[in-house]
């Protein structure tokens, strides 16, 4: 069994967004930048599923040098090897175009990522991987358990889950309740350092997008408190102010 | 030259979620002197899909093969790309939804379009093409440019006004070419609340957290839900200790809404929380800890015990019905 986790490097959930150079730059001063959520899930069930099958399970990140600390922690994880590819990931395009290319020649059986990233939301990688491969492609995958070649899914939709039955390989995006965040230990950090994380450079910079400019929404106004013993006031407002009910 | 919009349909209707994408194509379409043209694939009665038309639709392609009644990804994507060149589209418009990401992800590839997602506003063509687009989790905006001669616009819900003028669209029947490899996954069963209105769709969420206490006392907030016409939602803490399905659980990894209400119980407003209802019009906080962080983020707010609240606020609320 050879794995493929594909990991965005974003900036915290908890991070204030702020943009520089008159609102053209997003500002890095004070954030940290972390495993996008979503693929730490799809990381945290390929750990497993390596463990299960004693294949390999390599990480990925498209990415400038910056996010080399994030590769060596899904190092720490639990992966065998990173690969970082040069860029920087201008759209999903580019991103995705750099993923199959690597992929193509590795004969992965599998190939995860998170659902979507934090910072663009597009949620468009997996998909476009898949279709640049020619592999099924599933998400949102909130379930994924192997019998032999043929994966059990279930999948998130809305108000519900979908069941699914896929032969590998495939492409999947991934959310909870997949598997547990794994968080690496003494052990797997120490053997992080010695993992090979690899540099390949990018094989074309073709985007059909461009970033121009970011704004943030208005300031929030403050709160208005009703008294406990007025919900009938809270009815009024709700009805007549924000014209709801 | 047309702009064609992918619909997705339920138990025999079409979602809000594609009228809003319908809507947001109209507008396109008066603006760039373009026809508008929807598909549906699957079982669903022409006289629905002809209420595209009040949303804006000019006419609907129907691809009735039964095949396609489930929504598998691979089979939807080559369906609409088919749709797309035999009605000689430049642009796709759709919901982002579950399945409506993944089909434009793909149809990104096959159709060489530039796609921008989580579209908030119709572009601006001064130029060039630009789209104002909701990016980290609603915290932020930013304009994209597509650059190429297709485009695909995924409308964030909630985001555009609902057209509806009453007007009904065509329907055309339309036969597409499917390989067996377009349904190389293969759904088996689904697994869906089917008398719930469905949380992503919602104009109205309220959501209960662990200042509810356990899952016995979550008819205090299905009844003030039923009382205004609300889905129901919950924090992730709720979820991950079972009292309520994970499907219900709002939040940055779980789903995010964009209700014209969210009303907010016994929850104290984690940033994971927050990121999961920041694109919600107003926001009602009902907690006893008057330091709850959510009361930043809120429109409304009462400091209380949302025991004692919320069997008044149902009645009141009941009262003006």
């Amino acid at each position: 069994m050879k794995i493929l986790v594909c990991i965005t490097h974003v900036p915290d959930t908890t991070s204030k967004i702020q943009f520089t150079e008159n609102n053209t730059k997003f500002d890095k001063t004070g954030v940290q930048f972390i495993i996008g959520p979503y693929d730490d899930y799809a990381l945290a069930r390929a750990v497993e599923l390596r463990d299960q099958s004693e294949g390999s399970l390599t990480v990925l990140n498209v990415g400038e040098a910056e996010t080399e600390p994030t590769l060596r922690k899904a190092l720490a994880i639990g992966a065998d090897e990173a690969i970082r590819i040069n860029g920087f990931p201008s759209d999903s395009l580019f991103v995705a175009t750099q993923i199959a290319h690597y992929a193509k020649e590795g004969g992965y059986d599998l190939i995860l990522m998170g659902r979507e990233s934090i910072d663009f939301n597009g949620g468009m990688v997996h998909g476009m991987v898949a279709e640049m491969l020619g592999m099924p492609s599933v998400s949102p995958v909130m379930k994924l358990d192997l019998e032999g070649d043929v994966a059990k899914i279930a999948r998130e939709i809305e108000g519900g889950k979908e069941y699914l039955e896929v032969k590998l390989p495939f492409v999947a995006g991934c959310q909870e309740p997949i598997a547990e965040w794994k968080i690496p230990n003494m052990r797997g950090i120490m053997s992080a350092r010695s993992k090979p994380l690899n540099v390949v450079e990018p094989v074309s910079d073709e985007a059909a997008t461009e970033t121009v400019g970011y704004e943030l929404p208005p300031a929030k106004g403050a709160v208005k408190l009703i008294d406990k013993d007025n919900v009938e006031e809270l009815v009024n407002l709700l009805q007549n102010e924000a014209k709801i009910l | 030259m047309s702009i064609l919009v992918y619909i997705e349909h339920a138990e025999g209707a079409i979602k809000k979620t594609s009228l809003e994408a319908v809507s947001y194509a109209s507008a396109l379409g008066e603006k760039e002197g373009k026809e508008v043209v929807a598909v549906a694939l699957g079982a669903i009665e022409e006289s629905a899909l002809a209420k595209a038309g009040s949303a804006g639709a000019q006419k609907v392609l129907h691809v009735a093969d039964k095949k396609l009644n489930d929504g598998v990804i691979q089979a939807h994507a080559s369906a609409v790309g088919q749709a797309f060149e035999q009605s000689g589209a430049d642009t796709l418009v759709l919901a982002k939804s579950s399945l409506g990401d993944a089909v434009a992800a793909r149809l990104s590839v096959k159709l060489k379009a530039g796609l921008a997602s989580n579209v908030v506003a119709l572009p601006e063509e001064n130029g060039g093409y630009k789209v104002r687009r909701s990016i980290y989790t609603g915290k932020a905006f930013t304009d994209t440019v597509i650059t190429t001669a297709n485009k695909i616009l995924a409308v964030k819900k909630n985001a555009v006004p609902l057209k509806s003028d009453g007007a009904d669209a065509g329907v055309e029947a339309l036969e597409v070419a499917l390989a067996e490899s377009d349904f190389a996954a293969k759904i088996t069963s689904t697994d869906k609340a089917s008398d719930e209105i469905s949380l992503p769709e919602a104009d109205i969420v309220v959501s209960g957290g662990r200042g509810m206490k356990g899952p016995e006392n979550w008819s205090l907030i299905e009844d003030l839900a039923k009382a205004m016409g609300a889905a129901t939602g919950c924090s992730k803490p709720v979820s991950d200790s079972g009292w309520r399905p994970h499907h219900e659980h709002v939040g940055q990894t779980g789903v995010k809404v964009a209700p014209s209400l969210y009303v907010a119980v016994g929850i104290s407003g984690a940033i994971q929380h927050l990121a999961g209802v920041n694109a919600s019009k107003y926001i009602l906080v009902i907690n006893k800890d008057p330091e709850a962080p959510f009361f930043k983020a809120a429109d409304y707010g009462i400091v209380g015990d949302a025991f004692e609240i919320l069997p008044k606020l149902t009645e009141a609320v009941k009262a003006i019905k």
